[in-house]
């Protein structure tokens, strides 16, 4: 009885009744009793001086309940890396200066929305505008304008990370290739914008419901902004309708619905417009990057040093952790004896950038994977040969910085290799190119500073054996209220439909730092487990007493049966046990605790997974127009705990990466977003979307819950990279700026003719 | 400046009162607590408000609620009978075509649409069929494969 019973099995997500009958209830859906509506007035001006807010014609209309300011606020700036205060830059309601077109300046609370959106109207902020920089290579300048004030070069963080002797190595190199490239930006396009109920009562407390990736940073957030105590604030997060990296810091909507709803003392929602989601959230952060790889003739490669300037826009939000990021998996996911990395984060007055599925990563892999692909052309090498002369191994230390021990990243490009063979010769002007990639399962930062365990879990068992699981996890989509379901019921022994999980509501689960870098299966995992297990041994010390067996043998419980390991015959029912045990606790249920925090894992991540990918196009040398016709992924993610929510990541990821390299982008004319809808966001739909194929490779991770590991970011890197390694080898033209458009394709092919002739 | 709108929905009928400007997207949701449906855009770009109109696949966000005066009309709230689900709810759980779950009810009334049109649509036909629709979740592929399951015949119609 040692196979799993529940983990790696195809089952339902637990939330999918509710969600295929349209019963679900997000955020979005909430109507409370004397509920106003609320809406935020935004700065027209990328940088301005505000001068004067005159409200008195907006609270003058019928149906006004409130209108609000930067004064009704404590004046407190607020930001994600708490412990740093110079980075807490953020008002969210301005008082003296915006700083992108965008930047809240007031809220309005009032019956419907037809009025409080009529009431925005009547609002005069009276600005004088001042110069503005958008461009991060303009605003490093020394006579540029200044975003925040005494920052100099506006220069908001620097970040460098360096092992071996770079200089050194570069002397012993064979060849070396100096490339440039640029990042764009993406926005997240979660199809639930975001959205909050606050309501504040007279007693003194506040309930927020909210989609959110992060109950408890938005509950520690809005105790830092509002004064009031952590425990008075219940942060609730409904079903929310996609996050990807958008949704746990403080934004203009629940920030907005609180200071109103504290006027009031009744419930306010505010719900974005799709267009503010486009222009006055957060989104990916775009990057100058600037490599310089060397590599002796066979391939070995001896040292890289990126540069890297990236767009900040107004503030730090995660965009901080997003440049640390992307200089650690710019190594990845190769074995450089010597690497150096700097990157810059320049604020600029554009709207700000921050954390997007990835975090930074997908633009170092594309950026990194293009720069091998080009190094392995010039050296006469394979591509996948360059990759496995490189390539990360388990037990590897990245020096200084991570231990790795599962890695099976050689299996991968074996795999990829088959595939890439298999396809045999392609027609004209088609091209598969390849791009490997690494990622980590959740950070091991604490730049929010929280004194609690990255992740918490309490599991309770009541008389009938029903498990209630409490977790602060978020499922924002991804599924983590089924995986840790699942990770409880395979410890505890019990099935998938015996447990009930409660997530992510402040009120009633322990904290935790949500759903982020990936690292919900690994580190909620690990505390869901070690919860069960506490239950587990509670229930196994009655049935020890109870069968009374000779003290050689140990028990365990498979599928609802309390057994003897060695003899699973010899055994009673889970629900007599659960009985039996609650009455020998003078009655009190079951309870059992468990936390994760990384100790002793180096700076990054406890564990890392990894993956090969090949995309296939084929290109209209006519008109430069491609289509994306299939991406195969060799991937391992350690034990697969929930393989139907594992494909739909990879899927998923192949959507939103595949856009960042085919066709998203967020043109701007001096800080204006020109595209902020969905009819001219242009994002993959579903008859671009390519044919995908997933080669599971199997790797157990020591550190992860039955050797689980991430498999939900780290997916979102290979994709722009792998679909500019098959234009190159389609039609031999190398685009080096995202994303890869139809018109810099023909361009560079009218180009590539002109030389030629 | 109210006027009264007949409709029938999920087979109940309603008699309302509404402003001219209000969409049948806003009818549906916010006077008649239908909440299933969703709103993503508001400019008929995302397909999240997707319903069944006089058995048509329709963008509620794409018409005023006067315009349905008369109309009989399917939320996701219609699709199952009693308890039992749909071929395709069924076909979804089964394949994981939902992840967050904001655009399942447009994906669902899109697909049961296409396929009360066309009981025998090709891989292309579905894909054309959900094209309005954006998922930023699955990347549409299990979607394709739930509703391929249902056109194969893999799932029974309640009775």
């Amino acid at each position: 009885m040692s196979e799993y019973s529940v983990i790696g099995k195809r089952v339902h997500r637990v939330d999918g009744p509710e969600k295929v009958t349209g019963s679900a209830k997000y955020t979005f859906d909430l109507v409370l009793p004397s509920m106003l509506y609320g809406k935020v007035l935004r700065s027209p001006h990328p940088h301005a001086k505000i001068l004067k807010i005159d409200t008195r014609k907006a609270k003058r209309l019928v149906g006004v309940k409130a209108v609000v300011t930067g004064k009704d606020t404590l004046g407190r700036k607020q930001g994600i890396w708490r412990r740093f205060p110079e980075l807490c830059d953020e008002e969210i309601l301005c008082r003296e200066k915006v700083r992108y077109i965008g930047d809240p300046v007031a809220a309005v609370a009032a019956i419907d929305e037809d009025t409080a959106e009529e009431a925005l109207d009547l609002i005069d902020v009276e600005y004088e505008p001042l110069p503005a920089v958008f461009d991060p290579l303009e605003a490093i300048k020394e006579d540029a304008p200044q975003v925040h004030d005494g920052v100099e070069l506006n220069i908001n963080i620097n970040r460098h990370i360096e092992w071996g002797d770079v200089d050194e190595a570069f002397k012993k190199c064979d060849h070396i290739r100096e490339d440039q490239f640029k990042c764009s930006s993406q926005a997240h396009v979660c199809m639930e914008t975001h959205d909050a109920v606050v309501s504040y009562d007279y007693g003194g407390k506040m309930t927020v419901w909210t989609s959110t990736q992060s109950s408890y940073y938005i509950q520690r957030l809005m105790a830092d902004m509002t004064g009031l105590r952590e425990g008075d604030i219940r942060v609730i997060k409904p079903p929310t309708g996609g996050g990807f990296g958008s949704k746990f810091e403080l934004d203009s909507a629940q920030f907005c619905a609180a200071i109103l709803s504290m006027k009031l003392c009744k419930p306010v929602k505010i719900v974005l417009s799709r267009e503010e989601e486009f222009t006055a959230t957060k989104r990916r952060t775009p990057m100058y990057y600037f490599l310089k790889l060397g590599a002796k003739k066979d391939g070995t490669l001896l040292a890289k040093e990126a540069r890297v300037i990236t767009e900040g826009g107004a503030y730090t939000a995660m965009g901080a952790t997003a440049l640390y990021l992307t200089g650690f998996f710019s190594s990845f996911p190769y074995k450089y004896p010597n690497y150096r990395y700097d990157g810059y984060r320049v604020y600029t007055n554009t709207a700000v950038t921050s954390a997007m599925r990835g975090f930074g990563a997908p633009q170092s892999t594309f950026v990194g994977e293009s720069q091998l692909d080009m190094m392995a052309e010039d050296l006469g090498i394979d591509p996948i040969e360059i990759r496995r002369k490189n390539g990360m191994t388990p037990n590897y230390e990245v020096p200084g910085q991570a231990f790795i021990q599962s890695c099976g990243l050689h299996q991968c490009l074996d795999k990829i290799e088959e595939h890439v063979k298999e396809r045999g010769k392609l027609p004209p002007n088609h091209g598969i190119g390849v791009s490997a990639y690494g990622f980590m399962s959740g950070g091991i930062f604490n730049w929010f500073d929280t004194p609690y365990a990255f992740s918490a879990a309490v599991v309770r068992i009541n008389i009938d054996g029903k498990v209630d699981l409490f977790t602060g996890a978020c499922d924002i989509g991804q599924g983590s209220d089924t995986t840790l379901s699942m990770i409880c019921a395979e410890e505890l022994g019990v099935r998938l439909e015996d447990i009930r999980i409660h997530a992510a509501d402040t009120g009633i689960c322990p904290p935790d730092l949500g759903a982020w870098g990936s690292r919900e299966t690994l580190m909620n995992g690990n505390a869901v487990k070690m919860a069960a297990a506490d239950c587990k041994r509670q229930l196994l010390e009655f049935a020890a007493a109870k069968m009374a067996p000779n003290i050689v043998y140990d028990f365990e419980i498979k599928d609802r049966w309390v057994h003897l390991v060695d003899r699973p015959e010899r055994g009673v029912s889970y629900f007599d046990i659960v009985k039996g045990a609650i009455r020998g606790k003078d009655g009190n249920a079951i309870m059992g605790r468990g936390h994760y925090t990384p100790h002793r894992k180096g700076m990054i991540s406890p564990a890392y997974s990894f993956g090969v990918q090949a995309a296939e196009v084929a290109v209209d040398t006519e008109t430069g127009r491609y289509k994306l016709l299939n991406v195969t992924t060799a991937h391992e993610s350690g034990t697969v705990i929930n393989p139907v929510g594992i494909e739909g990541q990879l899927e998923g990821a192949i959507m939103m990466a595949g856009g960042y390299g085919f066709c998203e982008d967020q043109p701007m004319d001096e800080g204006k977003i020109l595209n902020p809808s969905i009819a001219d966001y242009k994002l993959i739909r579903s008859l671009d979307m390519p044919e995908t194929d997933i080669l599971e490779i199997d790797t157990y991770e020591p550190e992860g819950p039955f050797g689980a590991k991430e498999a939900g970011e780290g997916l979102t890197n290979p994709t722009a990279g792998a679909i500019g390694n098959a234009v190159y080898k389609a039609v031999g033209v190398r685009i080096n700026d995202l994303p890869i458009t139809p018109e810099k394709v023909l361009k560079a092919l009218k180009e590539k003719e002109k030389k030629k002739k | 400046m109210k006027k009264e709108l007949k409709l029938k929905v999920n087979g109940q009928p309603y008699d309302i009162f509404v402003k001219p400007k209000t969409l049948l997207v806003e009818a549906l949701r916010d006077h008649l607590a239908l909440t299933g449906t969703k709103r993503g855009c508001n400019s008929s770009s995302c397909g999240a408000c997707t319903i069944m109109l006089n058995g048509m696949a329709v963008k509620s966000c794409s018409i005023l609620a006067l315009q349905a005066n008369g109309a009989e009309i399917v939320t996701i709230e219609g699709l199952a009978k009693g308890t039992e689900l749909s071929p395709l709810q069924k076909a979804f759980l089964d394949h994981g075509s939902y992840q967050c779950g904001f655009c399942t009810a447009g994906m669902l009334m899109a697909t049961t649409a296409l396929l009360t049109e066309n009981p025998k649509p090709t891989k292309q036909e579905i894909k054309e069929g959900i094209d309005g629709n954006i998922c930023r979740c699955t990347g549409y592929n299990s979607i394709i494969r739930a509703v391929t399951a249902v056109v194969k015949g893999e799932y029974k119609e309640a009775k």
